[in-house]
């Protein structure tokens, strides 16, 4: 998946990896709520800030609900705007998500995907970013921390496409990629600039011209605002590809655009999944591998706009998918199990495809549950028994 | 009308709408007792009353007929009268 | 006024209060001003797409956020040193009870943006349901009189005292019926480096029902009977107040209002009139309001 070129690397923080990409993109205004596990890429922001590294506006505000609203001002005025939070605040700022696709708003966040309570949960799993797939935003998935940062800086520039102007989450698994320090290329600010040139709006609040922004719609006109939203999300699937080639013609690290893959052309069984979770099955196939065992891996790095074509192509030789994901739909599966069985429904791949929630609240995914997902999906072969479960759910306290 | 300029609205726009029609009383001015106080003016919700010529007249085209300047008017220079349309 | 930063073809009712409070404003901030409004009867009526009625930069993001929104606005202001005004207008229910939390980080963080309320008592966008600045006794359709009510059982929420325990700079009341003291206070405020907040008086015809042409008069006799005190604070000491040169009882307002008729109606109310006055009495007194 990616070259990485070591003489650079340095070993740091996920969050500070991050903050170090947010600080090449160089932002205006960045507002931001303290919350458990983002909580240290805006400190190292603030730190950068108050260092002089970074000339940005960092607004210390009451709640994430206003941390996002600051930026609906601050992008109005034409800045280049960021935030970063997880979970319950990720939760608090639904109504302000809406709007920011809605008035079509290029901000950038750097979700730490994290359970959402009750019970309270501080761990990973990807819940609140999944249950907020349908706000407009669109939604990359990183593996590690290296994607993370290059994502970051990726997505400003699909966010910010004339074309696009849509906000973007790029969502990187708490803890698990937050707090984990591994080696990592940090950015080249000149590179970073000549790959992301300043943000140019279209128009902006200016008493010279002065617009009005936020006007109320009624049923003559509110559908095809909803209609522009949705055909934007679906011309940023060529941006997000074209964003990953130029990434990768500067910097020298591809990871996919939409999708990706890792033995998945001759493979028999394909699991699919997003996140940081994509490690472990990459060992766990490279163990299969060795024992003859025909695996892969389709990995969904854009999750909005979901890629169909690019599964239908990716998976169309596959006998079986597993899907393994950390998120439920409390009384109906999961978010992309269910989204990739509808991707099929109209074409004409008819291959069994069962889902597992795995990792919920932090539950540690092993190669051993890996192993077991494989076995399962090579018996649904001979006939599914069952579509969707829980994995390794302890039944014995119930 | 084209929703594809940036989502965003011209300035002073509701110009085009002519909210005269919800009008069922008209303001009549009688000029000469007129002190040129400009209140009817300053308290107009609609902002449609200004001087033409130095006299204060209503634009029919906006006037909802609230009669706020008929009651605030000292010197009652202005009467509400049941419009025919 | 021809050049009125508010245009008309609104669609606010015919005797609403709130499009001459905003003229009133913007007449006294001039052209270049931005100005933020929350959800409310303002958005509605003077933003129906494809149509504004602001010929000021305007923006409407949510019910609850226009301090939030704004404080994004005046960085950018201030980071690219543009010398532009920020007033923020909204009704009592984004500034007295949705929006206090953005309310509070506004105030606290000291942006120098100016928050107008215009208050008309009740959440009248949603149609006429109580909020925390409804005053004692008032009838909406969720502080209905009955048997066991005599409308709204609170007295209005002290917003200028919360705006002030902020250490917010520049405090105002203002009310639509005195235009020349509400553009001073606009100023004044402007002129502030930092927050500043004006509550004025704005009657709904719709929510407290009253005939149309006596809609200023209506706020004039808020203040005039002592109920709507026309008070300024700077640095946190009161400033200055509107003398009452003719103190008239509060059923001189009360009386001419949808809202309170059943304080006339029923014959147990006579206590509840009684501490409406209390209520006059003791703003007049607080604030030596009658020499």
């Amino acid at each position: 998946m990616s070259q990485i070129n070591t003489a650079n690397m340095k070993v740091v923080e996920g969050s500070y990896a991050v903050a170090h990409a947010v600080m090449c993109c160089k932002p205006d205004v960045i507002s931001a709520y303290p919350i458990t596990p983002q909580t240290h890429i805006v400190e190292h922001l603030s730190q950068m800030v108050a260092n002089g590294e970074l000339d940005s506006e960092f607004l210390t505000v009451d709640s994430e609900f206003s941390a996002l609203s600051v930026l609906v001002g601050a992008s109005a005025m034409g800045a280049r705007s960021y935030s970063s939070t997880t979970s319950q605040g990720l939760a608090l700022m639904y109504e302000v998500l809406y709007n920011v696709s809605g008035m079509r708003m290029p901000v950038v966040m750097n979700v730490a995907n994290r359970a959402m309570g009750a019970p309270l949960n501080i761990w990973n799993d990807q819940q609140d970013a999944v249950g907020a797939r349908d706000v407009g935003w669109l939604q990359i998935y990183v593996e590690d921390v290296q994607e993370a940062v290059d994502a970051t800086l990726q997505a400003y520039k699909i966010a910010e496409d004339p074309q696009i102007r849509m906000p973007i989450m790029v969502c990187m698994d708490g803890f698990v990629l937050t707090h984990v320090y591994e080696p990592v290329e940090l950015l080249d600010k000149e590179l970073a600039s000549q790959y992301l040139p300043a943000f140019q709006p279209e128009k902006i609040l200016d008493p010279n011209h002065p617009m009005t922004f936020g006007a109320f719609a009624d049923p003559s006109t509110y559908t095809e605002f909803r209609y522009q939203q949705f055909d934007a999300q679906l011309k940023s699937m060529a941006k997000i590809e074209k964003a990953a080639k130029e990434f990768e013609e500067i910097f020298g690290r591809h990871y996919g655009g939409l999708v990706d893959s890792y033995f998945a052309d001759d493979a028999e069984v394909v699991i699919v999944t997003m996140g940081s979770v994509i490690g472990t099955i990459k060992d766990a196939i490279d163990a299969m591998r060795k024992e003859g065992k025909k695996v892969g891996l389709v990995k969904v790095r854009s999750y909005r706009p979901f890629p169909v074509q690019a599964l239908r192509q990716a998976l169309k030789g596959a006998s079986v998918i597993a899907v393994i994901e950390k998120d439920v739909s409390i009384g109906a599966e999961a978010g992309l199990v269910t989204d990739l069985k509808s991707a099929f429904y109209n074409s004409k791949i008819r291959t069994p495809v069962i889902g597992f929630a795995a990792g919920l609240g932090g539950r540690d995914i092993t190669i051993k549950d890996i192993r077991k997902i494989v076995d399962k999906a090579e018996a649904a072969r001979k006939g599914i028994e069952s579509e969707f479960e829980f994995l390794d759910l302890r039944t014995e306290i119930l | 009308m084209d929703i594809k300029a940036g989502r965003l609205v011209d300035p002073c726009s509701t110009r085009l709408t002519k909210t005269g029609a919800w009008r069922t009383f008209v303001p009549v001015f009688d000029h000469d007792k007129c002190i040129k106080c400009s209140l009817c003016e300053i308290y107009c919700p609609e902002g449609c009353i200004h001087q033409v010529d130095g006299l204060f007249v209503p634009d029919l085209d906006y006037c909802k007929g609230c009669s706020v300047c008929a009651h605030e008017c000292p010197r009652m220079a202005i009467s509400m009268v049941l419009e025919e349309k | 006024m021809e050049n009125s930063l508010l245009a008309p073809g609104h669609r606010a009712c015919a005797g609403c209060a709130m499009p001459t409070t905003i003229r009133l404003v913007l007449d006294a901030a001039g052209p270049n001003t931005i100005v933020v409004s929350p959800t409310g009867c303002l958005e509605v009526t003077t933003t129906p797409f494809p149509e504004s009625s602001w010929c000021v930069p305007w923006i409407h993001s949510l019910f609850e956020n226009a301090s939030a929104v704004a404080s994004g606005v005046e960085v950018m202001l201030k980071r690219r040193k543009q010398d532009t005004n920020v007033v923020i207008i909204g009704g009592d229910g984004s500034t007295f009870d949705i929006g206090m939390g953005c309310n509070s980080g506004m105030f606290e963080r000291g942006h120098k943006i100016l928050y107008v309320c215009y208050d008309n008592e009740a959440y009248m966008n949603t149609g006429v349901q109580r909020s925390g600045s409804t005053p004692f006794c008032a009838q909406t359709t969720t502080t209905p009189p009955g048997s066991k009510s005599k409308g709204n059982p609170r007295p209005k929420k002290d917003m200028p005292a919360i705006a002030l325990a902020h250490k917010v700079p520049y405090v105002a009341t203002a009310s639509v019926a005195y235009p020349v003291d509400l553009r001073r206070k606009v100023k004044a405020a402007l002129q502030v480096d930092g927050p500043s907040y004006i509550q004025v008086n704005a009657p709904c015809i719709t929510g407290w029902t009253f005939d149309a042409g006596t809609m200023i008069e209506l706020s004039r006799l808020a203040v005039e009977t002592g109920l709507w005190p026309l008070a300024e604070w700077v640095n946190g000491e009161l400033a200055g107040v509107k003398k009452i040169r003719r103190p008239k009882p509060v059923t001189d307002y009360l009386e001419i209002q949808g809202r309170y008729k059943h304080l006339f109606k029923k014959n147990d109310c006579g206590d509840q009139l009684a501490k409406i006055q209390a209520i006059a009495d003791a703003n007049k007194a607080k604030y030596k309001l009658v020499d």
